[in-house]
């Protein structure tokens, strides 16, 4: 049943990508969400494929899992584009009936915008994919240290999510020998209207609550054990350090970038 | 003095209503006097709420004594300044595997003790190379902890407290979740540390099997502690232990049994391989005296 | 009246580099009013088969009867077969979910279609077969201690008059006395009700002192299959597959080796006194 979920979908392999440092990869993504709404014209449309297929190549992760990703996001793409494509005002009507009307820039808007989310998508399961959760949250931490000078408690944001992660899983098996120890005693979790299918939800959420709670407790209990006292004072067992490919790979980021805005203002 | 001296320590649960006034007071530890010796494997039994984890939680100063006083390697408990040099002393195991692993990778976790201590970068890998070696799980130190076996996590949270190299592990029911195969695991890798390492332990358990190879166990009940002694004393005193809601091994049972329906058999049988060995020699000599 | 189980087979994700066959070609019968213990280690296949036998789980291949009728047929009732064959899991955490006692053990006969009334009176009568004091059923369930909470979650399910009571584990994290409590319980209802009860352990000896037959699980394949006395005979195998057989049964065989004439088939300290003390005399 929930068996089937799994969360991060990391995808080991031995790559330049996998290697680079994830304050690289979170920057990189980050730069290259922009730049997907930044660049104009068909010559930025090619620069920002070709970025993203050399990347991929780079990552030596199978294109199918890269398109993985865009399954469950499908009826939101469709959903945009349809907006896009009749609600854009414009000159040149290509289709009108009844009270819907299909214009040019209506269909190159929607085609456009699905592009953007297409790459969006495949962009960051790039990220996902060569980077482990943990290296993630590390990444994070580091980058966003500095905020913790204006009272952003970044360590134990981060340390939470790390904590999220290690859980979840565990969590879900829970959710699943619940449902079916209910299931024992005659519960129905999959019949009935959305009031009733709700209640039906108690005696699913009241144990599943009751068992989290105990184990932050117990958590936390173990982590005072192990002498936790908070960011203050830690020293890390991975602590990320940039290598000359790290500095190398901005670079090129900054080239890309500086071709999609340069593109944008020359070519429009 | 022992590297845990206990004297007269009382623990008291008071819960209040919501104006703050007490509402019932229960006393979970009471008067209890222990003094365990450096390098020793003691044991403590009790049933559930005999105040048994109570204890435990005192010795790695979680909790803090409403009367009495513990020393922890010589260091009182109550002292808020010696409490990281208490918890760096005696590392503690808890019951269920899941809820003490922190890292979703093996060596983080057990890089995790050693970071909150700050040891600089290079030492934490030695250290956790070092403790996973030392309950054999340095094969597993990429893995993520949800794929291991209870036994296996466990054996991962002992190396999470030797990463801190305490003199003194307390490990609280460490296999009441776990199958036997799990069982043995966990407790093979106890003795080897306390053998090789030298390290004390504490186990805090109510399977009797687990206690035979003790160097010297307490028994708890209610709070207090009612019976101490070597494993052969203790499991000599079979109806005692019954009183205590506890059991005496298979084996110690059937020569308890057995004694009390008429054959010569010592007290305080504790292995099949004794038990053998009596019955065996008994034998030999009705033998010879039909003849 | 019985289940049968005919060559299943269970597979979890089939046709992927993750396939692992859970059960292996199970077939069994189990006889009305039996008390059988289910043995094997972690992963064994133990849980899988018990869920198969309320229709939790779904077998990939064969067939399961119920009193003569295939439960994989399409108009069968699963509901009513989940309340015919009841299935205590482990820890009475996972299922504890109502803010009285009494309220909790209701949920299963409710469930069932019973109104108010006729469940409260199946809940009160499970109450006091499984020994709870008649003055904690309006309180919360979950300030019990571990023994009692299990009390609880059997009584949830026997509420709902099964004719098959399964228990998976239900002496975990018990201490010794809260144990044999439990077993006593389980042994009494078993002789009283004259249901079929199926208890899944991996303590040889509990097993050994109250059950009948044992059927001893190794890698979804059925091991072994008889009286506790003829399946620890073969305590070497077992042994091999991560399970041992009682201490009792060990010193036997010593003493057997050793010349001296006692009974192979003892596995309770009882009945290990009786053959020392009859070899003896």
């Amino acid at each position: 049943m929930l068996r089937d979920i799994t969360l991060g979908q990391y995808y080991p392999a031995d790559s330049v990508i996998h290697k680079l440092d994830p304050r690289v990869k979170l920057m990189a993504t980050l730069v290259y969400i922009m730049s997907l709404f930044t660049f104009r014209g068909a010559a930025g449309f090619m620069l920002a494929t070709v970025f993203m297929i050399v990347v991929i190549r780079l990552s030596k992760v199978p294109f199918s899992y890269m398109v993985k990703g865009l399954k469950t996001v499908i009826i939101l793409m469709a959903i945009t584009a349809v907006f896009n494509l009749f609600l854009t005002p414009g000159e040149e009507v290509l289709v009108h009936f009844w009270k819907l009307t299909i214009t040019m820039e209506g269909l190159k808007n929607a085609v456009f915008m699905l592009v953007r989310l297409i790459y969006l998508i495949v962009g960051t399961s790039v990220m996902t994919l060569t980077t482990t959760p943990n290296q993630l949250t590390d990444g994070l931490e580091k980058a966003l240290m500095p905020l913790s000078k204006l009272k952003v408690p970044v360590h134990a944001i981060a340390m939470m999510m790390s904590i999220a992660l290690r859980f979840i899983p565990i969590l879900i098996e829970e959710t699943d020998i619940i449902m079916k120890a209910q299931m024992a005693r005659g519960a129905d979790f999959e019949n009935g209207n959305i009031i009733k299918r709700a209640k039906n939800m108690v005696p699913l959420l009241v144990p599943l609550f009751v068992s989290a709670f105990r184990r932050a407790d117990d958590l936390a209990m173990a982590m005072e054990a192990r002498c936790y006292i908070g960011g203050e004072g830690r020293t890390k067992m991975k602590p990320l350090h940039y290598q000359s490919r790290d500095y190398l790979a901005y670079l090129f980021l900054i080239v890309y970038f500086a071709g999609i805005i340069l593109l944008r203002i020359f070519l429009a | 003095m022992g590297i845990i001296k206990a004297c007269k320590l009382v623990h008291e649960y008071i819960r209040r209503d919501e104006e703050g006034n007490v509402e019932s007071i229960q006393t979970a530890l009471n008067a209890v006097d222990l003094d365990i010796k450096a390098g020793d494997f003691v044991a403590v039994l009790g049933h559930n709420g005999s105040g048994k984890s109570t204890l435990a939680k005192h010795i790695n100063a979680l909790l803090e004594p409403s009367e009495g006083t513990l020393f922890v390697d010589g260091k009182d408990t109550k002292d808020l300044k010696y409490l990281y040099d208490i918890r760096r002393a005696a590392g503690m195991v808890f019951q269920n595997p899941d809820n003490q692993i922190i890292a979703s990778v093996v060596e983080e976790d057990v890089g995790f003790g050693p970071e909150n201590m700050g040891v600089p970068t290079k030492e934490i890998w030695q250290r956790v190379e070092e403790s996973l070696k030392s309950v054999g799980m340095l094969k597993y130190r990429n893995h993520s902890p949800n794929k291991l076996s209870g036994g296996q996590k466990q054996r991962v949270a002992i190396a999470g407290v030797m990463a801190m190299e305490p003199k003194c592990i307390i490990l609280d029911e460490p296999t009441a979740m776990l199958d036997p195969v799990g069982r043995k695991e966990v407790l093979q890798a106890v003795h080897t540390l306390n053998k090789k390492k030298g390290v004390t332990i504490v186990l805090i358990t109510h399977y009797m099997e687990e206690v035979v190879d003790a160097d010297y166990v307490y028994v708890m009940d209610k709070g207090s502690v009612v019976m101490q002694g070597t494993p052969r004393e203790i499991f000599s005193q079979v109806d005692t232990l019954k009183e205590h809601r506890l059991d005496v091994p298979q084996i110690t049972l059937l020569a308890d049994e057995l004694r009390k329906a008429g054959l010569p058999l010592p007290k305080g049988i504790l292995t099949r391989e004794e038990l053998d060995a009596e019955l065996v020699e008994l034998y030999r000599r009705k033998a010879c005296q039909s003849f | 009246m019985s289940i049968i189980l005919d060559k299943v087979n269970y597979i979890y994700s089939p046709n992927t580099a993750y396939e692992i066959k859970a059960l292996n070609d199970i077939s069994l019968k189990i006889e009305d009013g039996q008390f059988i213990g289910i043995i094997g280690h972690t992963g064994s296949g133990k849980s899988t088969l018990i869920q198969h036998l309320n229709g939790l789980m779904k077998a990939t291949s064969g067939a399961i009867y119920f009193n003569g009728r295939d439960i994989y047929e399409n108009d069968y009732d699963m509901k009513e077969l989940r309340t015919k064959v009841g299935l205590v899991f482990q820890y009475p955490e996972h299922q504890l979910f109502e803010t009285t006692i009494f309220d909790d053990v209701c949920f299963g006969p409710m469930n069932q279609g019973l109104d108010k009334n006729k469940a409260g009176l199946r809940a009160f009568e499970a109450l006091r077969s499984v020994g709870m004091p008649e003055d904690l059923y309006y309180q919360s369930p979950f300030d019990l201690s571990g023994g009692q909470k299990r009390r609880v979650a059997i009584a949830g399910v026997l509420a709902m008059k099964p004719e098959v009571l399964i228990l998976d584990e239900p002496t975990a994290g018990l201490d010794p006395k809260g144990r044999d409590e439990i077993l006593d319980l389980i042994a009494k209802m078993h002789k009283e009700r004259k249901i079929t009860v199926i208890l899944v352990s991996h303590s040889m000896e509990d097993v050994a002192k109250y059950v009948e037959r044992i059927i001893v699980m190794n890698d979804g394949s059925v091991m072994f299959d008889g009286t506790p006395g003829e399946v620890f005979l073969h305590y070497k195998e077992l042994e091999q597959v991560g399970l041992a057989a009682p201490q009792v049964t060990y010193l036997m065989h010593g003493l057997s080796e050793k010349g001296i004439p006692v009974d192979l088939n003892a596995t309770t300290v009882e009945e290990a006194k009786n053959s020392i003390l009859k070899a003896f005399k």
